[in-house]
C-alpha cells in the first residue's frame, strides 16, 4: 500500500433554509450572514477520509475561496477528519464567474504541490454552475471522471461508477485526477466532539489573489455581465385543503377533468 | 453582433439525436443560418436528423472508449485553431455537455454561462436568461469581450421544430493527443431506466420524496404511475437515500420534466427540486406542512400524510 494524499474542494455558503437574495448593488449572491459548509462538500470529505484510510498513509487537505476571512465551514470539514487547509480569500474576489473561481483554486493546488486526487462536488448549493472541477482538471493537466457515484483505487487506477443519463458507466482513470462526486457517494460522518476540539487548531493558510498571481478577478476578470434581474411570472394560487379522509375525491376529480382517468 | 456560426453540441441516444439536441439546433437556427452540430462518434446515423431540425454541417469526432469530454473539446478547440471561429456555442445542460464546455472554456479561455432558459441576440450583444432561487427570479446576464460565447441551457427552454431540412454534410474531426489529461476510459455500460414511459417524456409524473417515510412505500408511486399511465419520479432527497436509482430523480442535478400533469406525494419543494418541475402544466401537491413551499406551485394541495390519501387514491382508480 502506498500513502495516499487528497486535496478536496469545499465552498462555504450562506445557510440554504434561509431565503437566498441578491445584494441590489451587484446582483451577486449576499453572502454576508454566517456560511455554512456546503452539504454537497461533505459527501467528497467524507470519500477523501475513506480513501486515505484504505491507502493506509497520507492525508486530506482542504482548499476553498471566499471574499471574505470566514472559515466556519473549512472547520466543519477539518472536524471531520481533513488535516489543514487553504483559504483564498480576497475582497476582490467579488464577482468572480466560475472560470476565475477555477483559476484560483486550481493556482491554490499547485502552491499546496498537488495531490494524487483532487475532489470536487458535482456543483455547489448556492451558484450551482457545476463546471469549476473539470475547468480545474484542464487547468491542471490531469484527466477527469465527473459524477462519481461509486469511487475505488485499485493499484494506483481509480475505479469508478459514474452517473450518466440512463444509468451509469463503469470507468477507470489513472492517478493523478480529479474526480466530482454525487451526494450519496458515501455517507459523511458526523463530526466528534474531538474532531470538534481538534479542528479548532488545525492549520488554515490564508492567501490572497495576488499571492497566487491570478488577475484579474472579480467583476474586472468575468466574461459576463448581469443586465437585468427579474421576478418569474408567479403561478396562479392553486386550491390548498386540510385532508379530512376524502381528499382523494378532489385529486380524482382534477384528474378526471383533465381526461387523465 | 451578427450570430454568423453556431455550433450545437449535439447528443445520440438509441441511435437519434437526443431531444436536447433537437431543442437546442431549432433555436440556433432562429439566430443564425449557419449551425453546425457537434458530435462523438461517426455521426452519419444522426446526420439526416440533425439537418432536418436545423444543421447545415456535423463535426464528428470519434472519441472511442474514452470518457467524451475532453476528447470533444480538444477536437473542438483543433477546428478553432484551424480559424474557424463560432460566434456561440450551445450546449445541454447534462453530463456530457457540462464536462465538454467546462475543458473547452478553458481552452480558449472564455467564461461559460450555465443553466439557461432563453438567449437573445439584440444586435449589439448576446444576453443569456437563467432562473434562480428555483425560479422566482430571473437573471439576465449579457456576453462581454469577444466571441466565441459560451453557454449551457436547461432540457426542454425551446421546443424542437421540424425545418425540413436536408441531412448535413459529415465532417470527422480527429481528436488530437490528450496528453496527461486523456485517461479515463469507459469499460461499460449499465441501464437503469424502468420499462414504461420515459420520465421526461411522461404526460403524467408521480414523484415521491422525503414524506414516504421509508423505502417500502415507494411501492405506492409505483403504483399509481402504473394505473396512471403515467413515470414514477423522486426527490433527490431519497434518491441520495438509495431508495430508487438516480434515474428517477427529478431536479436540478435529475431530470427536467414538463409533463400535463406532476403528482408531488411527500415532497417538499427545496429550491433543487421545483427547478425541475416547475414547468409542468397541472401540480398536484400532497404533503402534511402545509407551510411547504410546494404548496406554492400546486393547484390542488392536499394538506395530509400521503400514507392516508395514497392507499385511498389508488384504491378508487383501481376500481374504475
Amino acid at each position: 500500500m502506498s500513502p495516499m494524499n487528497v486535496i478536496v474542494c469545499v465552498k462555504q455558503i450562506p445557510d440554504p433554509a434561509a431565503p437566498g437574495a441578491l445584494d441590489g448593488a451587484t446582483n451577486t449572491l449576499k453572502r454576508d450572514g454566517k456560511l455554512i459548509l456546503d452539504d454537497s462538500d461533505a459527501y467528497g470529505v467524507e470519500m477523501a477520509l475513506q480513501l486515505v484510510d484504505k491507502a493506509g498513509g497520507g492525508e486530506v487537505s482542504l482548499v476553498s475561496m471566499a471574499p471574505n476571512s470566514e472559515t466556519s465551514g473549512l472547520r466543519t470539514a477539518l472536524a471531520m477528519g481533513a488535516a489543514k487547509g487553504v483559504l483564498v480569500s480576497d475582497p476582490a474576489l467579488q464577482g468572480s464567474d466560475a472560470l476565475t473561481t477555477a483559476k484560483i483554486l486550481a493556482a491554490a493546488i499547485k502552491r499546496m504541490g498537488g495531490a494524487d486526487l483532487i475532489i470536487g462536488a458535482t456543483e455547489s448549493s448556492d451558484g450551482y454552475t457545476g463546471t469549476v472541477p473539470e475547468q480545474m482538471a484542464e487547468l491542471l493537466g490531469l484527466p477527469s471522471v465527473t459524477f462519481a457515484k461509486k469511487v475505488a483505487v485499485e493499484g494506483g487506477t481509480l475505479k469508478v461508477d459514474r452517473q450518466t443519463e440512463a444509468g451509469y458507466d463503469e470507468v477507470t482513470c489513472p492517478l493523478p485526477a480529479l474526480i466530482s462526486v454525487t451526494a450519496g457517494v458515501v455517507e459523511p460522518r458526523y463530526p466528534s466532539f474531538k474532531g470538534i476540539m481538534a479542528a479548532k487548531s488545525k492549520p488554515v493558510e490564508e492567501v490572497t489573489a495576488a499571492d497566487l498571481g491570478i488577475t484579474p478577478v472579480g467583476w474586472a476578470g468575468a466574461g459576463q455581465q448581469i443586465s437585468n434581474v427579474a421576478q418569474a411570472e408567479a403561478r396562479q394560487a392553486g386550491e390548498i385543503i386540510e385532508d379530512d379522509g376524502e381528499t382523494f375525491t378532489k385529486i380524482v376529480g382534477f384528474l378526471e377533468n383533465l381526461k387523465a382517468i | 453582433m451578427a450570430l454568423n456560426n453556431i455550433w450545437v453540441f449535439a447528443q445520440v441516444a438509441n441511435g437519434a439525436p437526443t431531444s436536447a439536441t433537437l431543442e437546442l439546433l431549432t433555436k440556433a437556427r432562429s439566430l443564425s443560418s449557419n449551425v453546425t452540430a457537434i458530435i462523438g462518434g461517426d455521426g452519419n446515423s444522426a446526420a439526416a436528423a440533425l439537418g432536418e431540425f436545423g444543421a447545415t454541417k456535423v463535426y464528428a469526432v470519434d472519441h472511442g472508449s474514452a470518457l467524451p469530454g475532453v476528447a470533444i473539446a480538444s477536437a473542438m478547440k483543433s477546428v478553432i485553431d484551424g480559424g474557424e471561429t463560432p460566434d456561440l456555442i450551445m450546449f445541454p445542460q447534462n453530463y456530457e455537455g457540462r464536462d465538454v464546455m467546462s475543458r473547452l472554456s478553458v481552452k480558449i479561455d472564455k467564461t461559460v454561462i450555465t443553466n439557461n432558459i432563453d438567449i437573445a441576440d439584440s444586435g449589439n450583444g448576446v444576453t443569456v436568461v437563467t432562473p434562480i432561487f428555483g425560479g422566482n427570479t430571473l437573471v439576465s446576464t449579457s456576453f462581454t469581450g469577444s466571441a466565441p460565447y459560451l453557454a449551457a441551457f436547461r432540457p426542454k427552454s425551446f421546443a424542437a421544430e421540424s425545418a425540413g431540412g436536408a441531412a448535413a454534410a459529415v465532417t470527422a474531426v480527429a481528436v488530437p493527443d490528450l496528453g496527461s489529461t486523456g485517461g479515463a476510459s469507459v469499460n461499460a455500460v449499465h441501464v437503469e431506466e424502468t420499462s414504461g414511459p420515459k420520465l421526461d417524456e411522461a404526460d403524467i409524473v408521480v414523484a415521491g420524496g422525503r414524506g414516504l417515510g421509508e423505502s417500502a412505500s415507494y411501492a405506492m408511486i409505483d403504483e399509481l404511475a402504473q394505473l396512471l399511465k403515467g413515470a414514477p419520479g423522486a426527490s433527490r432527497a431519497i434518491v441520495d437515500a438509495g431508495w430508487v436509482p438516480y434515474s428517477y430523480q427529478v431536479g436540478q442535478t435529475g431530470k427536467v420534466v414538463k409533463p400535463n400533469i406532476y403528482i408531488a406525494a411527500g415532497i417538499s419543494g427545496a429550491t433543487q427540486h421545483m427547478v425541475g418541475m416547475k414547468g409542468s402544466k397541472n401540480i398536484i401537491a400532497i404533503n402534511k406542512d402545509k407551510e411547504a413551499p410546494i404548496f406554492g406551485v400546486a393547484d390542488l394541495g392536499i394538506v395530509g400524510d400521503v400514507h392516508k390519501v395514497l392507499p385511498k387514491l389508488i384504491e378508487a382508480l383501481k376500481g374504475r
